[in-house]
């Protein structure tokens, strides 16, 4: 009994935080140079999830397609319950766009045969919301966006759908989708014992490159025996990160990255800020009366 | 996915909710209208839904050759599913070259759908579209003619402009607000395509048990003049300032997302980003720092008067007129102002300004 999800997540960089030059010059950005922070409204996808196997049993599983980096938000959603992490990491992978992306997650999430799939409503760097439904679309499985709440009976969903101007609420068939937005639910923090345990937790690639660390110059065969043994080690105590490649996932390459992307960069500016005319008034009584004076004048008010 | 198609007729989706169009599909033709013009090829809107049949002849007031009705109880309301399927067989009946939906709720959850069937290319939000020509930077090879698809990204720091080479229709959701509303034409004829809905045998896998709408208190988007409060005003209590100066100037409030998180405005009158979209004749921001995704909303205000105590403020990169200073004291003084008409235009005057 119970029900397993799947939740979508994704590393963003911190858009708020813009700093210096960070993109490069075909137009893409460089996420080296900014702050990385847990995609918000995965965040509130995850406490969707948690609530649901707490409430009705199963399993929740988060999965990151993105760099080794996004091992980050895999930890951190282990800390605050998720049971396992998956990190879906390709070169092949890179350049995708939405469509793409969603082909990819669907040839991932298909291996795991959820009940329940959560995405963040949009994450914040593209803000295209897009993901969500060309996943379940790739699925075939119901979609239902902009969650707020969900209860569950058998194999329907009862949820709260925020549009705008109101809301509506769908009994959707599982297998099915959801979207889910931020005034869904406020995620709970990470939990300090679930802390302790998996701030240990690696995926391969990261197992690898501290092997390359601290064993240099080793011969290749002894490092590849290396990385296997802290693997061995890490999976024993349930503190291995799955990863997988296109490969691993059976992804057909013509969908995948730059090739299987149909949209493509024209250009890219940079916002500046452009004012124009700017005409400064005092904040005292003949200020006013002169601006509103002028206002009336161009026939702006009056 | 369809081939591309050069004779392909530019197509936008008839957003309708219990009968009624909103403001975003006439939007969408009006923008229709210039690529369609600039291409040579007629402009169409795509109508599904349940007795709907007389919205035809506003679409075709507003611009649009020709409306292709999709009527079937099925589709008395909205769902994915069924949407979807409609709107994706009509796409491989017509081939189109391009589509466009407004980035509403509905629009966001129904293109992304339609794009991911097609297996076709969707740019998100546009602000502006345009049509022209491409090369690509890896290949070298030139398309003439192209959809440019313009939209802000990175949370509003750098305008993006995305293109769709091969994979077509070239598909794009547009932002409420931002493209003009051209008034409708009177005596435009255009002719009503009625489409068979073939939706037996899809078992629609939602069931809408509830939904409630609340028309919206404000009208941001129509309004002439809005005032704005920020994060600076400081309560709830003291945004009857910003309630009395849009008052006296017959504006509408506006507030900004800081002061909508705060409680001292209702969300309904959110400005930016993830509020609406407006570009009115003159736009007051009081207390409003003027973060990237509050300016997004507003900058394309004809006239920007900003008021804030912190002179370094964002928004007064892109005000027209400043007042540094207290808004608590500035505001009174604007109302007494705009009250003492006669003697504003006396000022005028003795400003030499008439």
């Amino acid at each position: 009994m119970g029900y397993n999800c799947v939740v979508c997540i994704k590393q963003v960089p911190d858009t708020k935080r813009i700093t210096g030059q960070a993109m490069r010059e075909d137009g893409t950005v460089n996420r080296a140079a900014l702050p990385a922070i847990f995609n918000p409204e995965d965040l509130n996808a995850l406490e969707t999830a948690l609530f649901v196997r707490d409430r009705y049993g199963g399993t929740v599983t988060v999965l990151s397609m993105g760099l080794p980096a996004a091992c980050e938000i895999l930890r951190t959603s282990l800390f605050r319950g998720a049971d396992r992490a998956i990190l879906l990491t390709d070169r092949r992978a890179a350049a995708s766009d939405t469509l793409a992306t969603s082909y990819i997650l669907s040839c991932a999430v298909r291996k795991l045969q959820p009940d329940l799939v959560f995405c963040g409503r949009q994450a914040i760097d593209g803000d295209t919301a897009q993901v969500g439904p060309q996943l379940a679309e790739k699925l075939g499985m119901t979609l239902g966006t902009y969650l707020e709440t969900i209860e569950l009976d058998g194999r329907h969903a009862k949820v709260r759908r925020a549009i705008g101007n109101g809301f509506e609420v769908i009994k959707a068939r599982l297998p099915a989708l959801f979207t889910v937005v931020e005034s869904a639910n406020v995620p709970r923090p990470a939990a300090v014992k679930k802390t302790m345990k998996f701030k240990k937790a690696r995926a391969l690639v990261e197992i690898a490159k501290a092997v390359e660390g601290d064993l240099p110059g080793a011969a290749p065969e002894i490092r590849t025996a290396e990385v296997k043994r802290r693997c061995d080690a890490l999976e024993a105590k349930g503190l291995l990160i799955t990863q997988w490649n296109l490969d691993d996932i059976q992804a057909d390459l013509a969908w995948c990255g730059g090739a299987g992307s149909p949209t493509k960069v024209h250009r890219i500016q940079s916002i500046v800020l452009a004012g124009g005319d700017y005409k400064e008034f005092p904040p005292t009584d003949d200020g006013a009366t002169r601006l509103i004076g002028e206002l009336i004048e161009d026939h702006t008010i009056g | 996915m369809i081939e591309v198609n050069r004779q392909g007729e530019v197509w936008i989706y008839a957003e309708q909710e219990a009968g009624k169009l909103s403001d975003v599909p006439l939007e969408l033709l009006s923008k229709g209208r210039e690529l369609a013009c600039r291409l040579g090829v007629p402009l169409a809107a795509v109508l599904p839904g349940h007795r709907v049949s007389d919205l035809a002849a506003a679409l075709i007031l507003h611009g649009a050759d020709k409306v292709y009705l999709a009527d079937d109880p099925l589709l008395g309301h909205y769902q994915t599913a069924s949407y979807a399927k409609v709107v994706c067989d009509l796409i491989a009946a017509h081939r189109p070259q391009i589509v466009l939906f407004g980035a509403t709720h509905l629009g966001r959850d129904l293109a992304p759908t339609v794009a991911s069937t097609m297996k076709c290319g969707l740019t998100a939000d546009c602000t502006d579209l345009q049509i022209g020509d491409h090369t690509d930077a890896q290949t070298k090879e030139q398309v003439s003619n192209l959809l440019l698809q313009i939209r802000p990204a990175f949370g509003g720091n750098i305008i993006a402009t995305i293109v769709n080479l091969h994979r077509w229709p070239q598909m794009a959701t547009v932002r409420e607000g931002v493209m003009r509303l051209s008034p409708p034409e009177p005596g435009r004829s255009g002719v009503t395509v009625r489409c068979p809905v073939n939706l037996a045998g899809l078992s629609l896998p939602v069931e809408v048990l509830e939904s409630q709408r609340r028309p919206r208190k404000v009208n941001l988007k129509g309004a002439r003049i809005i005032v704005t409060g920020g994060a600076g005003v400081g309560s709830r209590e003291n945004f009857r300032l910003i309630w009395d100066l849009a008052n006296v100037l017959g504006g509408a409030v506006g507030g900004s997302r800081a002061a909508v998180d705060l409680g001292y405005v209702d969300h309904d009158h959110q400005v930016g980003q993830t509020g609406t979209t407006v570009r009115p004749a003159l736009y007051i921001a009081c207390g409003v720092s003027g973060a990237v995704q509050h300016r997004a909303g507003m900058q394309e205000a004809a006239k920007i008067l900003a008021i804030n105590n912190d002179k370094d403020a964002p928004i007064f990169g892109i005000a027209h007129y400043g007042i540094v200073g207290d808004l608590n004291e500035v505001i009174p003084r604007l109302i007494k102002a705009i009250r003492g008409g006669a003697s504003v235009e006396q000022a005028a005057k003795t400003a030499g300004k008439v």
